[in-house]
């Protein structure tokens, strides 16, 4: 049972990008707000902290969630990616190539859902594809180009051929 | 950011919870149980909420199950939607559940937290007010049926909870369809929804998003599935036996509410009928 008390600051362990940190909280902080605020990682960003935009999104235990509806307490054990682990990921380069930005603020949400999705579904369909992004906002209505960009990244992934490891 | 701070708790078994509850609540603090979590921090941040001491039951392994045993599928509150669907074991709960919020937050919002929600649509509910589903409630032995513990919500007492979710394998797999429609995107509230399955011949039917609260009615179904009269006229007579006023709220206006219904109700008789 972990336990934190409601008038004191607890000090829990955090796995961040491959890293452990230990982190200074209140049980009431989110997730979001710890990894942007102690651990300097404002790759996640705080927009409608609602889990509306997508903007926060980070990978926990493999599957892309909103760092703004997570308690950092309940993530103690968990293993968490942000966009800044995501350094190597192809779908950044995919961005770029693809002109998939346009004010940059929902890109780290739109790379890091990409990322899972990819990795979850290497085979994704449009209709996958569609599914998984609709969790993402970009308010500069660059959707086409956030799609092509995807869409790339899968075409590549499909035409590497098969390692000794997948056969 | 949350503006008050609480206790945190996160039991490994489900007599811990309940005690760790009922020693808060004795105590005088506001204690709520937590499961994705979703719906609290959104309410705990705009202070429709608060509370002293949360419980989270992430730990407990009944609340995490999602198997089939020789009768039943079992479904612990605790196991997200998408899950849910993606393992394909009672596909009527998991196309319904698949609508509910975005693919990002469905990883977080469990079946627990949707059927106690304060919202209220809790559409996970529909599919199993169909199904005859059980519930198993912490701290009680013997499973109770749904419609014991459901009256336009989930009422139980103080300290107990819903731990599992108990379908018979007989309903998995029956005919169905779910629909849902939203005021103009792909997610969002409901203006309606409307989930029914095919049981023995007869038209099973439940509703979200119309009325104040979700539900079937046997009324209701009654009408539907008397085929004697033309399905229009069916449709129009069930709605005059729905147990509350339709909805007139920002999403819609209950006249344009209506509309929407009718046609859903229309392409679930033609979907489900033709499947007879």
């Amino acid at each position: 049972m972990i336990l934190s008390h409601n008038t004191s600051k607890a000090i829990i362990p955090l796995l961040v990008n491959g890293k452990n940190h230990d982190v200074v909280i209140r049980s009431a902080d989110t997730l979001l707000h710890t990894l942007r605020d102690q651990l300097g990682l404002t790759g996640a960003k705080q927009a409608c902290e609602n889990g509306d935009c997508g903007a926060c999104t980070v990978i926990v235990n493999g599957e892309p969630t909103h760092a703004c509806l997570s308690l950092t307490i309940e993530s103690a054990t968990e293993s968490i990616t942000t966009i800044e682990g995501l350094a190597d990921s192809p779908v950044q380069q995919a961005f770029v190539d693809n002109w998939a930005i346009q004010c940059g603020y929902c890109t780290p949400g739109f790379v890091v859902n990409c990322h899972a999705l990819m990795e979850r579904h290497p085979d994704a369909d449009d209709k996958t594809i569609e599914e998984w992004m609709q969790s993402n906002l970009c308010r500069c209505t660059g959707y086409h180009e956030i799609k092509e960009a995807i869409q790339s990244v899968l075409r590549t992934k499909k035409d590497l051929p098969s390692t000794n490891e997948d056969q | 950011m949350i503006p008050f701070n609480f206790e945190y708790y996160k039991p490994s078994t489900i007599t811990g919870a309940v005690e760790a509850f009922q020693t808060a609540h004795d105590l005088g603090q506001h204690t709520v149980y937590y499961s994705g979590g979703t719906e609290f921090i959104t309410f705990a941040r705009t202070n429709k909420l608060h509370a002293d001491v949360v419980i989270d039951l992430k730990g407990i392994p009944e609340c995490k199950a999602l198997e089939l045993d020789e009768n039943d599928l079992i479904i612990g509150t605790g196991v997200s939607l998408n899950k849910i669907s993606e393992s394909g074991l009672f596909p009527l709960l998991g196309e319904t559940v698949k609508r509910i919020a975005d693919h990002t937050s469905r990883n977080k919002i469990t079946l627990g937290g949707n059927l106690n929600s304060q919202l209220m649509y809790r559409e996970g509910i529909l599919p199993l007010l169909l199904a005859d589903a059980k519930v198993k409630i912490a701290g009680k032995d013997t499973p109770v049926a749904l419609d014991k513990v459901f009256h336009h919500e989930i009422t139980l007492e103080p300290s107990a909870f819903l731990a599992q979710i108990i379908v018979d394998q007989s309903y998995l797999k029956l005919p169905f369809s779910t629909m849902k429609r939203t005021r103009f995107s792909k997610v969002g509230y409901p203006v309606a929804t409307v989930a029914a399955l095919m049981k023995d011949e007869e038209l099973r039917i439940a509703f979200s998003g119309v009325c104040e609260f979700p539900f079937r009615s046997a009324d209701v179904e009654a009408i539907l599935n008397d085929t004697s009269m033309p399905a229009e006229n069916r449709i129009e007579e069930a709605i005059t036996y729905f147990p509350a006023p339709l909805v007139h709220d920002m999403h819609a206006s209950a006249e344009y509410r209506r509309f929407v219904l009718k046609n859903l109700m229309t392409e679930t008789l033609h979907a489900l009928e033709a499947a007879k």
